[in-house]
C-alpha cells in the first residue's frame, strides 16, 4: 500500500476516534438536522403527492446545513493545541490529510443521513416512484461532493477570524451544480416522472473534477501561513 | 569548525555557510505593519545547542517558525541542513511549540503512534521507549486532556523527538515543569546534543541551561542583539544593545 493510502487510512481513524470520543459533531449535526425534519413536518401538510415533489429540497437543505457543522468541527479539532503544526513540519503528505478528513466527514454526514431518512419517510409518508436504490446513489455521490468540497473550503477559510460563517459563504456557491443534482435526481426517483440519470451523471462529474481540483490544491493551502 | 571561532553574523554572503545546520541570511519576517524579525543573519553549527533568550515579542518564536518552515520569511533566505526547499528536511526536524501539538482526546501512546506514522515508524517499541524516556507511563490510559501541564510538555518533547530528528527546535520546553522535571529534561537535552543533534532552544529560564548551552543569543526587537559563546546567562541586555553578561565561557560579541 502507497504511503499515501497508509498516511489516508491512519488520518480517517484518528478522526473516527477523536470524533466517538468527543462527539462533538455527530451530537451538533444530529439536533440540527433534526430539527429542520420536525419544524417543516409542523410546517406543512402535504399530500402524499405534494411531499414526493418537496422532499428532495427539504432531505437536502437538512443535510448540507448539518454538514456544515461536521465540515468546521472537523479543522476544529486539528487548531486546538496547534496540532496541525505538528502535521506541517512533517513529511506526511498532504493529500493523505486532506483524504482522511473528507472521509471522515463522509462517513459522519453519512450516519446522520441513515438516521433521518427513516424519520423523513415518516414524516412526509415518502414512497419512491421511481428505483428506490437510486437514492443510495444520489445520496452517496451527493454527499461526496459536499465533504470533498466542504473539507477543502473548511481548510481554507481555518486561518480566517470568522471561519464558521466563511465556510457557508465560500461552499455553497461552487455547491450549486451539485445541489442541483441531488434535489433534482431525488425529486426524479421519488416522484418517478423521468430519469436520475442525468442527474447522477452530473453528480459523478462534478465529484471527480472538484475531488481532483482539491487534491492538486490542498498541499498548497495546508502550508499557507 | 574550530568552536572557539566566533560566530558569523556578518550580512555578506557567505559560500562556507552552507556547512552549517541553519543558515539565515538577511532573513526579515513581517506580520502586517509588526516587524517580527530584521534582517537576521546567523549560522548555528551542527551538534551544538543554542539558547535563545529575550523579551516577548522580540521574534524568538518566529525565529524557529521560519527555520522549521510553519512561516515563511518575507525577505532573505534560510538554509536548513543544506536544503533551502524545508520540506526535504521535513524528516529531520523535530519542532515543539508553545503549544503542546498533541490531541487531548487521546492517550499519550496513542498520540505518539499517530505521530509515528507520519515518519513511518512502526516500531512500537519505540514509541514505549520514547515515553519512557521523558518520564511517563506509556500504560497510561489517561487521555492528554487530562494530563498536567508539566505531562503536556514531557509527552510533546516525546512527540518532537521520536523520530530521533538532527534539529530540534524547542520552544519554551521549560513552561510549566516542576524544577526536578526541567533538571531532567535539561539532563536529557544535554544528552541529545552530546549524540550529534543540534538543539536551538527558546527559554526565559537560563539557570536551566546554564550547563548544557554552548552558545546563547539575546533577540529583541526582531535582532540578535547578542551572541556568546559558552553559556551565557543575561537577564537584559543595556538599552544600547549589545552587550551580554556572561557567566562562563568563551568571548562576549558585540554588535
Amino acid at each position: 500500500m502507497s504511503r499515501t493510502a497508509t498516511l489516508t487510512i491512519s488520518n480517517l481513524a484518528k478522526d473516527l476516534r477523536l470524533e466517538w470520543r468527543s462527539k462533538d459533531a455527530l451530537n451538533a449535526m444530529l439536533f440540527f438536522a433534526l430539527l429542520v425534519a420536525v419544524i417543516f413536518s409542523f410546517s406543512f401538510d402535504p399530500t402524499a403527492e405534494e411531499s414526493r415533489r418537496i422532499a428532495g429540497g427539504l432531505i437536502w437543505v437538512a443535510f448540507l446545513f448539518a454538514a456544515i457543522v461536521a465540515l468546521n468541527q472537523a479543522w476544529a479539532r486539528e487548531l486546538r493545541n496547534q496540532v496541525l503544526d505538528a502535521y506541517r513540519v512533517s513529511p506526511g503528505p498532504a493529500n493523505a490529510l486532506f483524504l482522511g478528513k473528507a472521509l471522515g466527514n463522509f462517513v459522519f454526514i453519512s450516519v446522520i443521513e441513515l438516521l433521518l431518512a427513516p424519520l423523513f419517510v415518516i414524516f412526509y409518508n415518502l414512497r419512491s416512484i421511481g428505483p428506490a436504490y437510486q437514492l443510495v446513489i444520489v445520496a452517496v455521490l451527493g454527499t461526496w461532493a459536499l465533504v470533498a468540497n466542504g473539507t477543502f473550503f473548511a481548510a481554507l477559510s481555518l486561518r480566517t477570524r470568522s471561519r464558521e460563517v466563511m465556510l457557508p459563504l465560500l461552499l455553497f456557491p461552487i455547491s450549486i451544480p451539485a445541489l442541483l443534482g441531488m434535489v433534482e435526481g431525488t425529486t426524479a426517483i421519488l416522484t418517478g416522472e423521468s430519469s436520475p440519470r442525468l442527474w447522477i451523471n452530473l453528480l459523478l462529474v462534478y465529484d471527480v473534477v472538484f475531488t481532483t481540483v482539491c487534491l492538486l490544491l490542498f498541499e498548497t493551502v495546508l502550508h499557507a501561513e | 569548525m574550530d568552536p572557539t571561532e566566533p560566530p558569523h553574523l556578518s550580512g555578506e554572503h557567505n559560500p562556507a555557510l552552507s556547512n552549517a545546520a541553519i543558515v539565515l541570511e538577511n532573513v526579515s519576517k513581517v506580520f502586517g505593519r509588526f516587524v517580527a524579525l530584521r534582517e537576521v543573519t546567523a549560522r548555528f553549527e551542527y551538534g551544538r545547542l543554542y539558547a535563545i533568550f529575550g523579551p516577548n515579542g522580540a521574534g524568538k518564536s518566529t525565529l524557529l517558525r521560519v527555520v522549521c518552515g510553519l512561516a515563511r520569511p518575507t525577505s532573505g533566505t534560510v538554509t536548513v541542513i543544506g536544503h533551502s526547499d524545508l520540506r526535504e528536511v521535513a524528516g529531520k526536524l523535530g519542532y515543539m511549540a508553545h503549544a503542546s501539538l498533541l490531541y487531548d482526546e487521546m492517550s499519550g501512546i496513542e498520540n505518539l503512534r499517530y505521530f509515528a506514522g507520519l515518519y513511518e515508524i512502526r516500531d512500537q517499541e519505540r514509541l514505549r521507549q520514547a515515553i519512557i524516556t521523558v518520564g511517563l507511563d506509556p500504560d497510561l490510559p489517561r487521555r492528554v486532556g487530562e494530563y498536567s501541564q508539566g505531562m503536556r510538555q514531557r509527552l510533546s518533547l516525546a512527540r518532537a523527538t521520536l523520530h530521533d530528528p538532527d534539529l530540534l527546535l524547542l520552544d519554551e520546553p521549560f513552561a510549566n515543569l516542576d524544577p526536578e522535571s526541567s533538571r531532567a529534561m535539561s539532563r536529557l537535552l544535554g544528552q541529545m546534543r552530546d549524540r550529534g543533534k543540534t538543539i536551538l532552544l527558546v527559554t526565559h529560564q537560563p539557570a536551566h541551561v546554564a550547563d548544557i548551552a554552548d552558545e546563547s543569543l539575546w533577540m529583541t526587537a526582531g535582532a540578535i542583539a547578542a551572541w556568546n559563546r559558552g553559556v551565557a546567562v543575561a537577564d537584559s541586555p543595556s538599552r544600547s544593545g549589545l552587550a551580554c553578561k556572561v557567566s562562563a565561557g568563551g568571548p562576549r560579541v558585540r554588535l
